[in-house]
Formats: structure tokens, sequence, C-alpha cells
């Protein structure tokens, strides 16, 4: 079964058709060319292909196509404004929080959600705020000081 | 594969029961997907009941709170009043999977998937709370202990979709907690689990107590013997002695890779013990 799907991506409108067992992840990377997000383990385990559908955080290879009718949907390729990096990626490339760059997307989605909910984080609450993000050369340290970077300059600190 | 999202329980109800192949009901998403990737599951139907408005509220009612079966765990624990009211059951459900999943998992799915080590659902049985069950002859409401009946079993029948879950109003004085052994510290199953739900009189002495225990069993279980032990004291020595005692009589666990019957066995007393001294100081017991 085909399904037709009518949503918002990146604050864009965006119309598909996916079959009913489609993954979410499937369709922005196969149909929509948003390679941003990673399929890592498939099963909502690494983290690394993070997006948000209306503000919630999710792994999108838990999420089916035919699910966002309707939603809002924010991936990696809506994070830069045009040109300008959002300071999460600024701080990312500054602080070499990246070796191989699979998990970084699905890192700076699910960074961005913690900053918004809460602009302060303490270390702890950084690094279990990203335990569901895998990152298998082993760069948490980085990633903990670029999220801490970013925070501050986002705090305008 | 067929997918459905109707607006409506009775249009879903309808769809399941007369579903002639294998039909699956979609929340979260978080079990069901990854079964249907490892291939566990082949469904022929899918039906989304997050297009369902009504499966969607948290809310405080006139019997205490309702939680819709498709609102997210993330969403509990955003929820100020219901954090203080049921402290012990938002931190459970809390605990399941990273943030990524709470963003899409429900109690309403940690209980039917069931799973014996499903971290909301001893401190449901804890909470006394009841299952909405709608289905094609109407509603029932039960017991959430009368949910599952073994692992990935339960007791709906076909046609049959729990809408919400209900939770009592709390009295004055009370108190719940849940705690779950995992060998590490967060993005794990639960090896041995405890949740523990206490009213106290105005003395500050056991009221009224629900024990119930997860992973030690084929489901999860609650221990009146262990709620006995608690019932007219102030959570001394040896009233947390016999909850001990007790829970550990409580347990039928299985051997694996995750823990052994005699480990299992031990940790629920610890846990349930530690759980209950968390659960009387929230109650404001001193």
């Amino acid at each position: 079964m085909s399904v037709k799907v009518s949503t918002t991506v990146n604050g864009d409108k965006v119309d598909f058709v996916c079959e009913a067992d489609e993954t979410l992840l499937d369709v922005l990377r196969n149909r929509l060319g948003l390679t941003g997000a990673k399929e890592g383990c498939g099963t909502g385990d690494c983290g690394a292909c993070s997006v948000t559908v209306d503000g919630r955080l999710v792994c999108s290879c838990l999420v089916l196509g035919a699910e966002v009718e309707g939603r809002k949907v924010g991936t990696i390729e809506g994070m830069a404004n045009g040109d300008k990096l959002h300071p999460l990626q600024k701080k990312f490339i500054e602080h070499a929080a990246l070796q191989c760059g699979i998990c970084t997307p699905g890192f700076l989605i699910a960074a961005g959600d913690l900053l918004k909910r809460n602009p302060n984080p303490t270390e702890e609450e950084i690094r279990f705020g990203l335990a569901g993000n895998l990152c298998r050369c082993t760069g948490y340290d980085k990633i903990v000081r670029a999220v801490q970077a970013a925070a501050k300059e986002m705090r305008g600190a | 594969m067929q997918y459905e999202a109707p607006d409506t329980t009775k249009a879903a109800v309808a769809l399941l029961a007369k579903a002639k192949g294998s039909a699956y009901v979609l929340a979260g998403g978080s079990d069901l997907l990854v079964r249907m990737k490892g291939g566990f599951v082949e469904p022929d139907l899918v039906i989304d009941i997050k297009r369902i408005k009504a499966l969607r509220d948290v809310k405080k009612t006139a019997s205490g709170w309702s939680i819709g079966a498709t609102a997210p765990c993330a969403e509990l624990g955003e929820n100020k009043a219901l954090v203080k009211d049921w402290p012990g059951l938002v931190e459970a459900a809390n605990l399941i999977g990273s943030k990524q999943v709470q963003g899409r998992c429900t109690i309403v799915g940690n209980l039917c998937n069931a799973s014996p080590a499903a971290d909301s659902v001893p401190a449901l049985v804890a909470a006394a709370a009841k299952a909405v069950v709608a289905g094609p002859k109407g509603k029932r409401t039960i017991a959430v202990e009368q949910v599952t009946t073994g692992p990935g079993r339960t007791s709906l029948k076909k046609g049959e979709i729990i809408e919400a879950i209900q939770l009592p109003k709390r009295p004055p004085r009370s108190g719940d907690a849940y705690l779950r052994f995992i060998p590490r510290t967060e993005m794990d199953i639960a090896v041995v689990s405890a949740g523990v739900n206490l009213v106290l009189d105005a003395s500050g002495t056991v009221k009224d107590a629900r024990v119930a225990l997860g992973a030690v069993a084929p489901t999860v279980v609650l221990v009146p013997d262990a709620a006995k032990a608690l019932i007219g004291t102030k959570l001394d020595a040896a009233a947390l002695n016999k909850l001990g005692a007790a829970c550990s009589a409580a347990c039928r666990p299985i051997d694996d890779k995750r823990g052994t019957i005699e480990f299992r066995t031990k940790v629920a007393a610890v846990l349930a013990k530690r759980a209950a001294k968390i659960a009387y100081t929230r109650a404001g017991g001193k």
C-alpha cells in the first residue's frame, strides 16, 4: 500500500508518496534527498537519525513516513541559516567534536533540542541528554565541550 | 502492509475487530517498529492511534488522573502537577530509553508490549492504576495487573485497545517511588525493579501500601505480603526486613545473561526497601 503524505520539512511544504511500512528516515534520505540523518542501528539505539517532529526529538528510524502527515519535521538541513552556521555547528568545528562525522547530525539535532529546553545545562545534564546518541570514534568529551561552548554563546554570555 | 490512522476510538476498534491478518496498534512505535525491522512481526495492518484527539490528553480528573494512550512519556515528566502527585510513576516512565525514545514511547505501549521488565509497569501496579479498555462490546475498566498474562502476552481480546490509564486520587501524606537495577547508568533494561506506593496517617504510620516487582517473574507481580509488612509501621528495621523477605519470596525469576535467579531474588529485596524509604519520605514521613 502506498500512502500520500503532505507535511512540512524545515519550514517547507513537502508532498511525497511512500510505502506504508517505510520509515521517515528512508523517506528523508531516499525520497526527499535529505541525507543528513544517518542510519546507524535502525532500532532507536544510536540516535544518528535524530530529527524533530512537532518539536519533539525522535529517532526517524522509529517513525513511519505516513505518520508525519500534517506535522512539522525538523532535520539537520534546517539547522544553519543559509551560509550562517548555527552556534552548535560552529562550536563542533572549533572543538573538533567529530571524527568520522556519521553521528554528528544526530548529536547536533539532539543538542539543539537539549539547549532549547535547558539553555544552561550542567555537564551531567548534557551527558544524560545526549545518552541516546552514540559516537564510535569516542569523541564524547569534545562533544560535551562543544555543547557547553555553544550554550554559553547562545545565552549571550 | 496497510496503514490506517482513524480519528476516533470507535473507528480504530472497528478496524481491529474486522482485520483478517495480523493487525497491530501503533502509538509511539518504539517497540513495534523495532520488531518490524527485526522481522519478528510482519503486520498486514498497522492502526496509528495518534490521530485520535481524546487519547492524547494527560489530565487531572474528579477521580485522580487520566493518561491517554498516545501521550509520550516525555510529556509526563514535563507535567509538574502529575510529577507532584505521582513522582515514582513519572520517574519510571522517564527511565524508558533515550530522550529520542521518550519523545515517542507511551506507558500504555509499555504495558501492552508486556515485557516482565517494563519500567513503568511496577510503578503503575503499585499506584493501583486502572486501564480503560475499549472494544467492539463497549468499554471496560480493569486493574493494570490484569492486562499482562505473560511475556509478550496480554488479556486484551480481538478488537480491544487501551484508551487510557487512570490513576486514583492522591490522599494527603502519600508518596511513591520506583527503582531498578541496571549495570550502567541509563539506556538499559531492568534486571530487577521495584515500585512502592504508600499512604501515611497523621502520625506518620503507614496506613496503606502497595508493592510491585518487575523482571522477577513472567509478569510484573503485586506482592500483598510485602505491603502487609509495612502497614501499621513507621518503616522500622524489622518492617523493612519483613518487606524484603516477602519480596524475595515472591520472586520466580529466570537465569539469563543479565542476571541470575539468586541475584534477582536478593536485589528485589534491596530495591524494595530503598524504594519504600523514598516513598515514605515523599509522603512526608520522618
